[in-house]
């Protein structure tokens, strides 16, 4: 067998009144990996971070992190961890830098390797001018950077990211990505809830899909997106007609009148695409504009749970 | 170092913390110093003429209400004290650093002691504020040094058994409205006991209840060692009194820190 995984989980289980949160999750993280926890609101992620960060107490299952119980051993685990939640647990009313102060002098770190780690992550993470000012001032981004190094004074082994982008500009969310791939490089193992499923898509080694308090489907993401059938040849047309003629000559295509637009289930491949193209070419129809959809991981999701992740991301073509 | 020295070593940067939140959110340590000091000016110029003379002293009048006000009214400065410090623990709960310190291995009494002793430390330098308002006005201690100290130290004591019962009282609310409401009892305590007028002008019900309370005893022990009345049992009554308080707190606020929901 490999070396003692980072994170391991058995049979956890969580209810909080009647509401079952978990229901037996299972779960494996090799140490220097990224495992993304992926799901829709409610689905767990939350709890699932609270108990492995020793916030909060399981009903059942076993839990090791970074080879210590979190039940019977949880200051074993705190000291090898960081996480950052959902809100950012900065002191509001300390400047940047004396919140750093604070994490330093509360991991005895004593003063010159404090000041030292400090300087040097405030420099990481494009903090430097902000150091001196209440984090009140500061963006959303430079929040969770100031957040992110907060749990890094320590050098925790474990780092636990519960939806740490969102919220976040697409500049900002790069940034954090960044860091999350910095902490793999140094060889730290990362946990992240995320319910976009292109940062799991980015980041992650492999990825859990969480409903219902377990998990539905784990593997990297190309085993995931292997899951679900295939994917399709959007064919987008100038006029009504042309779309109705194309519908008559691909059976089995769905319509969208609205968008004036087809789409064709496919593999995405270059001989499926040549006989997509020269059946049109027959008929005399033609094409204004042609795109190849591979599944993603919102098919994935869809596929598995029966119901996309946000009501937003749903597909015409599901109809 | 050894685990108490961690304690000591990370209740002492919580406190430095919630000192330096004191300092840059001044209006709620503002406010508690004030009240005692509208309450001191209220009584002692609009109800101090008849409530002196109905001590029937020789002097009598405002002068010698004040005499008798100014102990009962720095325990009310200590209970207000309390109040606010049960709302800015409230107030910490709702911040997120809370739940980063309690995946931090740092002792878990550090962030509940830092609290108390930084609002011990905030309310004796209340008291001072207090004690110069009413010596302002004519109050006119007659205590030596070893009195001035024995009060000191004893102010101190009450501080810390009443910041322990606020802390909490502060940790069982869920919302800081409630936190503000809970310590209430705290405030009334001393106008149902030896506070403001003697117990002995009271109905015989309400008389019972006001001797048998636990401020009337704090409040006659600061009485005899600040104006020199006599003491007798009612030190150790009242020391016994801020013992149970603080033992009390410590231990419902420590359950209280433990059992509370992640966020």
């Amino acid at each position: 067998m490999n070396p003692a995984p980072a994170i391991s989980v058995r049979g956890l289980r969580k209810s909080f009144g009647a509401t079952v949160v978990l229901d037996g999750l299972d779960l494996t993280v090799p140490e220097g990996s990224v495992f993304a926890l992926l799901g829709p609101n409610g689905s767990g992620k939350t709890t699932t971070v609270d108990i492995l960060s020793t916030l909060t107490p399981a009903d059942a299952g076993e839990v090791r992190v970074a080879g210590s119980d979190v039940r019977h051993d949880p200051r074993a685990v705190r000291a090898a961890i960081a996480v950052t939640g959902q809100f950012t647990a900065v002191d509001n009313l300390l400047t940047g830098a004396e919140n750093l102060r604070l994490v330093a002098d509360l991991l005895h770190l004593g003063r010159r390797k404090g000041q030292a780690r400090a300087a040097d992550l405030l420099e990481r993470f494009d903090l430097v001018e902000a150091a001196a000012s209440s984090p009140t001032t500061y963006s959303g981004g430079m929040r969770r950077k100031l957040d992110l190094a907060m749990g890094l004074m320590g050098d925790p082994r474990v780092v636990f990211l519960d939806e740490p982008t969102t919220g976040l500009d697409p500049r900002s969310r790069r940034a954090v990505w960044d860091v999350v791939r910095g902490l793999v490089a140094d060889g730290v193992t990362v946990l992240l809830t995320t319910q976009y499923l292109e940062e799991a898509d980015q980041l992650a080694d492999r990825i859990g899909v969480l409903d219902g308090g377990r998990l539905v489907a784990e593997g990297t993401a190309t085993e995931l997106k292997r899951m679900v059938p295939g994917g399709a040849l959007r064919l987008q047309f100038a006029d009504r007609r042309s779309l109705d003629d194309a519908a008559r000559v691909l059976r089995g295509a769905t319509a969208d009148p609205d968008a004036l637009a087809l789409e064709v289930p496919s593999d995405g491949g270059v001989r499926a695409l040549k006989d997509v193209l020269a059946r049109l070419d027959e008929a005399a129809v033609e094409v204004a504009d042609l795109t190849v959809h591979q599944p993603d991981l919102d098919d994935v999701f869809l596929a598995l749970t029966g119901r996309p992740t946000t009501p937003s991301d749903q597909k015409v073509s599901t109809s | 170092m050894t685990t108490l020295s961690w304690t000591v070593a990370d209740s002492a940067t919580m406190l430095r913390r919630n000192l330096k939140h004191a300092l840059r959110y001044p209006s709620l340590t503002i406010i508690v110093a004030a009240m005692p000091i509208v309450f001191l000016l209220l009584f002692v110029f609009v109800f101090g003429g008849t409530l002196g003379a109905g001590l029937g002293g020789a002097s009598g009048g405002r002068a010698e209400y004040a005499e008798y006000l100014t102990p009962g009214l720095l325990v009310l400065a200590i209970a207000a004290a309390a109040q606010g410090t049960a709302i800015s623990i409230a107030m910490d709960m709702t911040e997120g650093i809370i739940s980063r310190f309690r995946t931090m291995s740092i002792s878990r009494a550090a962030v509940l002691a830092g609290h108390v002793v930084g609002a011990v430390v905030q309310t004796m330098i209340g008291l001072a504020l207090v004690l110069g308002a009413a010596v302002g006005v004519g109050f006119r201690p007659d205590a030596g040094v070893v009195e001035w100290l024995a009060a000191i130290g004893f102010l101190a004591l009450v501080s810390l058994a009443l910041s322990w019962l606020s802390v909490a009282m502060g940790l069982a609310t869920k919302t800081v409205e409630a936190a503000s409401n809970v310590p209430m009892p705290l405030l009334l305590l001393p106008f149902f006991g030896s506070g403001f007028v003697p117990t002995d002008s009271m109905p015989a019900g309400l008389r019972w209840f006001a001797e048998h309370q636990p401020f009337t005893p704090i409040i006659e022990t600061l009485r005899g060692l600040l104006t020199g009345t006599a003491i007798g049992s009612t030190g150790a009554v009242a020391v016994a009194w801020c013992v149970a308080f603080t033992v009390v707190g410590w231990l419902w606020a420590r359950r209280n820190y433990e059992n509370r929901p992640a966020r």
